[in-house]
């Protein structure tokens, strides 16, 4: 009788599959995207008694109801798809870099550092000395964990993660120094009056420069991931360090190289946060970010064309919610609940693109 | 005879709309449909600071017949670029004036008045509009030093009580005999300096022999921290313990040491903290917003323009004490009454030099407080708060106060 039980095959069987055409998850995708809509509806509906319909109406314009709208949208974009591409290489190399955040905030911290301390240098040289600043600093700030990593094998993980709160504290160090006015621990717009470090305005958008440094960053990645040999040492890493090895790949100095590139670019969101947008710098400049590019550049699956589309996406939820709370009174609670419904739909159809669920066939003879 | 009389009364009925119609416009200034206003708040309904401008702006919002769609609301906005943006934002739907509540918006929202100079900003509790030379760029403050003097007074009556009952135990008092008093402060400025030496001077108006520790938490609103500071308070002796930060974290704790049996209080700012502390809260010291908002909107409803610092007191009824709890001293209500009156009428004045001294002297002149260094803050024996600007001015650290971190 026990036998019988346990020969028998369990209701539901999880398989990996070998692989999907694009076409086809694309369509899995964008079904989740829908029945989240749906789901988020009904909420909606059950909840706050609202139409639905309206609702999205309402967190269409709240991200791209006027041209200012949809730059601010833009901008967001950016910010959060340059993350994702200093990101990329790292998580294809199964290197967990946790510490975007902190490598975002020690690459603000520099530019603002510039801003403040440098302004009398003429505005080329400003900007040269900024970048480089801040690339520096984000780049030291991933080598460390990098350098233990090859060396020692630490976790990279838990070290990563450590330089994020050192980040916070030395950033908040620096916001107390520069602190003004005086007391209001925050340090304000940084050259409100000469502009000094801005970004400039090209055929009068505020934010093109943004968009372009972010469209190069990205299409230059998609290049190295995909066509160097750096981008295919980075893959082989990533699957079997001894594959690499036995190619005589350096583990040691694909590690090394990949985080210092890592860390520049996030050295290099952390300038475009303070110099193209903010212009100021506090604890909150990276806003999370670091973090949620890790879903970005891991939904794309290290595709920074592909990454753009999630990036706006995620910006638009967030601008979305935003409107809905300004326009009907509700808790941002309640709309960031509509954020999550659509992310869970999202994520967990990677599940089902990835895995197979086979259910037990009803006529399953006993002993067949 | 009936036609008539219909005809009569019918007159009398349309007499009486006419005259009722003409008292109603005749009192207020219609408004005009296509202004409107924008709030930018740093939190929603549920912080008890920003429900107080919420309540606020709704009153006066009400009094002046400014309808709901005329209110564009921005709940949540951080103390960064998206307050920026907001204020952008709201000039591009068509607001005129834009208000926002908290301190650190103030720099993006100077940003926006420079951008748009059309429209009226207003930082609240901000303090640089007076240097800025922006003339559409406006701050705006109450006199809540007063009301904090009260909930001082306040406390004292409870010290008093607890003093005569014989309550205390020896580690309550320092090795001077002075009671120790407590305060939960945000940070190190002059809107927090002013606040605690305001509550300190309440108390010691009662009773003399205090001194008082102020521990700051480098954050507005954070609930852990707050109730750690006013729990390690109590562990070093402090009795009574007052708050400049806006979350009910000391409230709490406090009432849970009470509850334990040891005599401690709380005094809460902004709303009442009876509803989390019933047994330890005494009374919060809080603003009336809507004084400045039916003031402001006032303003907007005629065209006028709004004065560039605006603070007010308990003369204008601006601010407050919420109610007393059960805990307070007998006779308590009797002497805030009093003191407020002294305050509205002027005759009592909380700086007043004769009752504190620093670094053991009476001072007589004071030309050091931040941002307006060079002009005098001390006239006619006390310290004249709020007048240069509305941003509270005192900065000076007086004896008896001890900043702990």
């Amino acid at each position: 009788m026990s036998n019988k039980v346990l020969n028998q095959e369990p209701l539901l069987r999880i398989t990996k599959r070998d692989g999907m055409p694009k076409l086809r998850a694309w369509g899995i995708r964008g079904i989740a995207v829908i029945l989240s809509l749906i789901v988020s509806a009904a909420v909606i509906f059950l909840i706050v008694k609202m139409n639905p319909l309206k609702v999205y109406a309402t967190m269409v314009s709240g991200a791209f109801g006027s041209s200012r709208k949809s730059w601010i949208t833009v901008r967001d974009t950016m910010m959060l798809l340059c993350v994702g591409i200093a990101l990329a290489p790292a998580f294809k190399m199964k290197f967990w870099n946790i510490g975007a955040e902190g490598q975002i905030l020690v690459g603000g911290v520099a530019t603002a550092a510039c801003m403040i301390y440098l302004q009398s240098l003429p505005t080329w040289l400003l900007f040269v000395v900024i970048i480089l600043a801040s690339i520096a600093a984000g780049a030291l700030w991933a080598l460390l964990p990098a350098l233990f990593k090859a060396k020692y094998n630490t976790n990279e993980t838990l070290f990563t993660l450590m330089m994020n709160y050192v980040a916070i504290q030395l950033t908040s160090y620096f916001v107390a120094l520069w602190e003004n006015p005086y007391g209001s621990n925050t340090v304000g717009i940084i050259n409100k009056a000469t502009n000094r470090g801005w970004f400039p305005s090209i055929f009068g958008k505020q934010y093109l420069l943004n968009v372009i440094i972010v469209a190069v960053l990205a299409v230059g990645m998609y290049i190295y991931l995909k066509k160097s040999k750096h981008g295919y040492e980075i893959t082989v890493v990533g699957d079997s360090e001894n594959t690499a090895r036995y190619a005589g790949i350096s583990v040691k100095k694909v590690i090394i190289r990949t985080m210092l590139i890592s860390g520049a670019i996030c050295g290099i969101s952390g300038f475009l946060a303070v110099s193209g947008a903010s212009h100021t710098i506090s604890a909150s400049t990276a806003g999370g970010r670091g973090f949620t590019a890790i879903i970005v550049a891991w939904l794309a699956k290290f595709n920074t064309i592909t990454m753009f589309v999630i990036s706006l996406l995620l910006v638009f939820l967030e601008k979305g919610a935003n409107a809905i709370a300004s326009m009907y009174h509700l808790n941002d609670y309640a709309s960031k609940m509509i954020t999550g419904i659509i992310l869970f739909f999202i994520l967990g159809s990677e599940f089902f693109i990835n895995y197979k669920l086979i259910v037990r066939a009803k006529e399953n003879k006993e002993g067949k | 005879m009936k036609k008539l009389l219909a005809l009569i009364l019918s007159l009398a009925m349309i007499l009486c709309l006419v005259a009722c119609g003409k008292s109603a416009t005749g009192e207020k200034t219609a408004v005009n449909p296509d202004l409107k206003v924008g709030v930018i708040l740093v939190g929603d309904e549920n912080e008890g600071y920003t429900f107080a401008h919420i309540d606020g702006i709704k009153k006066a919002a009400k009094e002046l017949g400014i309808k709901d769609d005329q209110i564009i609301w921005k709940y949540s906005i951080g103390e960064d670029q998206t307050c920026y943006d907001a204020a952008a934002e709201l000039v591009d739907s068509g607001c005129k004036y834009v208000f926002s509540n908290s301190y650190g918006h103030q720099s993006y929202i100077e940003q926006a008045a420079k951008d748009f100079p059309n429209v009226t900003f207003v930082a609240m509790t901000g303090d640089t509009a007076a240097k800025s030379g922006l003339n559409n760029f406006c701050n705006a403050f109450t006199n809540v030093y007063e009301s904090r003097y009260v909930s001082g007074v306040v406390a004292g009556m409870k010290l008093a009580e607890l003093i005569k009952d014989n309550k205390l135990a020896s580690n309550n008092f320092d090795a001077k005999k002075n009671v120790k008093l407590g305060y939960v402060g945000a940070y190190p400025y002059s809107e927090v300096v002013s606040g605690y030496t305001a509550f300190y001077l309440g108390v010691k108006s009662i009773v003399p022999n205090v001194v008082m520790d102020v521990t700051y938490t480098n954050s507005w609103f954070n609930i852990t921290a707050e109730g750690e500071a006013a729990k390690s308070l109590i562990a070093g002796g402090c009795v009574i313990i007052g708050q400049h930060a806006d979350s009910t974290g000391a409230p709490a704790a406090i009432q849970a040491i009470n509850k334990t049996g040891k005599p401690c209080y709380s005094v809460g700012y902004n709303v009442d903290m009876l509803s989390v502390a019933p047994d330890a809260a005494l009374t919060s010291a809080t603003n009336n917003w809507a004084v400045y908002y039916t003031y402001a909107l006032g303003a907007a409803v005629k065209g006028e323009k709004i004065a560039q610092n605006w603070s007010k007191g308990y003369a204008e009824g601006a601010v407050a004490i919420t109610k007393l709890g059960s805990s307070c001293a007998d006779g308590t209500q009797k002497k805030v009454d009093e003191v407020i009156k002294a305050i509205k009428d002027g005759t009592l004045h909380v700086f007043d030099t004769s009752t504190w001294t620093a670094g053991g002297k009476t001072l007589t002149s004071y030309t050091k407080s931040y941002g307006f260094e060079g002009n005098e803050l001390i006239k006619d024996g006390y310290f004249h708060e709020s007048e240069l600007r509305s941003a509270p001015a005192f900065d000076i650290r007086i004896d008896g106060i001890t900043e702990l971190n």
